[in-house]
């Protein structure tokens, strides 16, 4: 048994001017304050970066041959044409339209009812199966997404609808449209459970049945939640590119059904920048479709950053 | 990160520690015109009292009226939240705690108990131990004895000696908050503030508790805030009442509780006509 | 007097009417996708041998095994994550632990879903113009790392935070009031009972940079290399985009062979994400406090 009464050994530790003294710990807090206030600033560094490196690399074409009707207004990619090169993005923006578009159309309806299901009517173990498979799915490489573009469904649309060529708006909607979908349902999934249960229990107690209290109650408290989800889901298929690379067939085209073969913004980078030669006109266009992504990314993120925050605060 | 460099930089700037050592040292805690702030809304107005060595402080008062305040004031968790504002000076062994430029070893002298037990999520030894560890004592014999001896005077010795390895937050409500004494008790305090320490204790644990507090009075100053009058009356000298953000009155705890006081407020408190 | 009135009847049968169209959109979210992991793995099986894992591509790629490619993504992702995780860990400390709630604080939150929204194509660009061009990387494993590690680092700051958050605020403030430094506190109390969550968090990113091609595609993997690298500065074949230029390059390819090495990816991606999910549930069903 220890003496109880005996003063403890931590005053040896201790002398009179300690509250004076600014000892290691002291020193070390402060350094660690520091170092993680540059790992904090870095988020702003990289953003600042990527605009301004990728803007410098696509500043000579910016300033001598950017032709603002031209660049958008013309559908006519033709970087490398022996009479004329001619640097208009319109057509990719219309793959890239068309291509997101119809990937939410797809994707849109079923993540939402996907989340819907899961977060009001699944309970225990399927909830938790479900909630891991969507987990899962969101974690599929987006070329592999591509691969099965380029080898499962582009045979399956030949077959079924009897069209010459598979790889399409309609592949690569549908491929984006299931990349996008697991990240929309998990995304709308939190918003719906973010509603508070005394709403829930509020709706129960006046005898509204399931289908209300989801139609009536939790979708318009949860609504600015699932718009944010709805815009990270157009985020992505906009900005995504391997998956559009290899389904989209890659033919510069102003699509005029879902069976035509288009060419996205992003898949132009990808397909074109290693056969450039560092510093040309070609080279210093691409990245100037990057700025323009980068400006349209930054755009709807920021909304729906807002929108999301909108419903916190109120 | 910019508050961190100009604080390195007024290192530089602050008076000679000989030049502060002028205030009398005969109070161990004189807390002068003391006022609270959250985000401009006032929650302590004016406060002034003296805390003498060795004495058993008592504060009654109804909720929201300042008290966990006060205590946060004096020993400056209010760093740690930017919101909270203090003014008006609080004098610890004659020093003014905002000069104290090693504001750490102010709070390693000053032990603190919650209202609810936080028992660390680490095991019991090293609940215990915690604080001489940061004060840099890494000797396992010396560890061993601190940690025998300080749970032995929070009356939790014997419950616990068995499973020293067990976590610590996975303890009994009780056993929690002997556990959260032990610990403030290897801080060696010269000063220990008890924040309503029996809402979340049986009634038992509670009795224990106090005869703790009657030994450790013989070492060290305490305050204990407490929403138990007769909690106060039964261990404090002095009483100090506190209502909507000011303290109403100070003055010796029995004479307080046989109706001497100078505000009516006090009485019905104490009487248990509100609050 | 308590039967169902015909009102009620219809409300019940309206409301699992509901209830089977959510499951059947779920059902169709889901299942064609486990259908193409099946055909994946009918179709990419047979290509998988111990000689597919560990031999060099042949016969200008249409033959022999991804070896080179397998070793190039453990590189790359190595030194992603050397980057990464000490830069992502301290953004998160510092967002948990020190950061104010002010403007700026609003403004690293929104660069860090900036920064996991840019796409990745112009993460490569920013690659090529920063890495490869200005700090004169050229086009090796330290720069698609570094942009990886870039590209990444929002999943490492959002899981790590978590994870910081999930530790309650009184165990700290107890700890303060022993006179503990903020550094102190974060060492012995916060860290230890985050680091789990933290490591899954990390598990998650090793996964996606994994994955990634578009930002590695001009910053440092080559189509086909058949060497290993030696250093960082030498440029490397990677699974992923061995995957697409196997699949979409190169002619006269045998059909199992993109099969085996998307089936490799996605295994190796899944089984990464099934280990953080699984320690994830493991620590919830193992509290602390």
């Amino acid at each position: 048994m220890a003496d109880v009464t005996r003063p403890l050994s931590l005053a040896a530790h201790r002398d009179a001017d300690e509250i004076d003294r600014r000892n290691l710990d002291w020193y070390i807090d402060k350094a660690v304050q520091v170092l993680v206030f540059i790992g904090g600033i870095s988020a702003i560094v990289f953003v600042i970066g990527i605009f301004v490196f990728v803007t410098a690399e696509g500043l000579g074409f910016l300033v001598d041959a950017f032709d603002f009707g031209e660049f958008f207004g013309s559908p006519r990619w033709k970087p490398t044409s022996e009479y004329r090169t001619t640097y208009g993005i319109l057509a990719l923006i219309a793959g890239t339209a068309s291509v997101t578009g119809l990937a939410m159309l797809v994707a849109i309806p079923f993540s939402l009812g996907a989340a819907i299901y899961i977060a009001e009517f699944a309970t225990g173990k399927t909830r938790e199966t479900l909630k891991v498979l969507v987990e899962l799915l969101a974690a599929v490489p987006s070329v592999v997404w591509g691969f099965i573009g380029l080898v499962i469904m582009n045979p399956l649309i030949i077959e079924t609808f009897d069209v010459p060529v598979g790889l399409s708006v309609l592949n690569a909607g549908i491929i984006l449209g299931l990349m996008a979908a697991p990240i929309m349902t998990s995304i709308a999934e939190d918003s719906l459970k973010a509603v508070p249960d005394r709403y829930r229990e509020a709706a129960e107690a006046m005898g509204a049945t399931r289908c209300q209290l989801v139609f009536k109650v939790v979708l318009p408290a949860a609504k600015n939640g699932l718009l944010g989800a709805v815009l990270l889901g157009v985020g992505r298929g906009f900005g995504e590119t391997m998956a559009v690379l290899m389904a989209s067939g890659h033919s510069i085209n102003l699509p005029d059904s879902i069976f035509d073969s288009v060419r996205a913004l992003t898949a132009t980078i990808a397909a074109e920048l290693g056969e450039t030669a560092v510093g040309s006109d070609h080279y210093q266009a691409l990245f100037t479709i990057g700025i323009f992504l980068f400006v349209i990314t930054f755009v709807i993120n920021l909304t729906a950053d807002l929108i999301v925050r909108g419903i916190r605060k109120g | 990160m910019v508050e961190a460099l100009r604080e390195i930089a007024i290192d530089a700037d602050m008076p000679s520690r000989l030049a502060q050592v002028t205030e009398p040292a005969q109070a161990k805690l004189e807390v002068r015109n003391l006022s609270i702030a959250y985000g401009g809304t006032p929650a302590l107005v004016g406060v002034n009292l003296e805390i003498q060595e060795n004495e058993i402080f008592g504060i009654i008062g109804p909720a929201n009226s300042g008290k966990t305040s006060f205590l946060k004031a004096l020993n400056r968790m209010d760093m740690f939240n930017s919101d909270m504002q203090v003014s008006g000076e609080v004098f610890f062994n004659g020093r003014n705690v905002r000069q104290w430029r090693n504001v750490y070893a102010l709070r390693s002298r000053i032990g603190v108990v919650f209202p609810l037990p936080v028992g660390l999520p680490m095991t019991v030894y090293d609940n215990v131990a915690l604080a001489p560890r940061l004060s840099g004592i890494t000797n396992k014999a010396e560890l061993n004895e601190i940690v025998e001896r300080c749970l032995s005077r929070a009356a939790l010795w014997d419950e616990v000696k068995d499973r020293l390895n067990s976590l610590g937050s996975l303890l009994s409500g009780g056993q929690q908050q002997r556990l959260t004494i032990a610990r403030a008790l290897s801080q060696e305090p010269d000063l220990l503030m008890l924040d309503e320490f029996s809402i979340a204790v049986d009634p038992v644990t509670t009795m224990r508790i106090e005869d703790v507090l009657k030994e450790l009075r013989k070492e060290m100053t305490i305050i204990l805030v407490t929403n138990l009058t007769q909690q106060a009356r039964r261990l404090a000298d002095r009483t100090a009442f506190f209502l909507s953000g000011s303290c109403v009155e100070v003055g010796d705890t029995e004479a307080l509780f046989t109706g001497q006081v100078e505000d009516t407020r006090t009485a019905d408190y104490i009487a248990g006509r509100f609050g | 007097m308590f039967a169902a009135t015909h009102l009620n009847v219809q409300n019940m049968r309206r409301q699992s009417l509901v209830q089977i169209l959510f499951m059947l959109m779920t059902a169709i979210l889901i299942l064609p996708v486990l259908i193409i992991l099946a055909t994946l793995i009918y179709k990419g099986g047979p290509a998988i041998s111990f000689e597919f894992l560990f031999s060099d591509p042949r016969d200008g790629m249409t033959a022999g095994g991804i070896f080179p490619a397998l070793v190039g993504t453990v590189w790359l992702v190595a030194v992603a994550l050397l980057v990464s995780v000490p830069l992502g860990v301290a953004a998160a400390i510092y967002l948990s632990e020190f950061a104010p709630q002010n403007w700026f604080t609003r403004i690293i939150n929104l660069a860090i879903i900036n920064l996991a929204g840019v796409p990745s194509i112009v993460h490569a660009l920013f690659g090529v113009g920063a890495f490869v061009l200005f700090f004169g990387f050229g086009t090796s494993i330290l720069a698609a790392a570094l942009t990886l590690a870039i590209m990444t680092l929002p999943v490492v700051i959002v899981a790590t935070r978590e994870s910081l958050q999930a530790v309650p605020l009184a165990f700290r403030e107890a700890c303060w009031n022993m006179g503990a430094t903020r550094w102190q506190t974060i060492h012995r109390v916060v860290l230890p009972n985050a680091v789990s969550g933290i490591l899954t968090g990390v598990i998650l990113e090793v996964s996606r940079t994994t994955g990634e091609t578009a930002p590695i595609m001009f910053t440092g993997a080559a189509f086909f290399l058949p060497f290993l690298p030696e250093s960082v500065f030498d440029q490397t074949m990677a699974l992923s985009l061995h995957l697409f230029v196997v699949s979409t390059q190169v002619p006269g390819v045998p059909d199992e062979m993109p099969y085996g090495v998307a089936l490799v990816l996605i295994g190796m991606v899944l089984a990464m994400n099934s280990v953080s999910i699984a320690f994830r549930m493991y620590l919830r069903g193992k509290k602390k406090w």
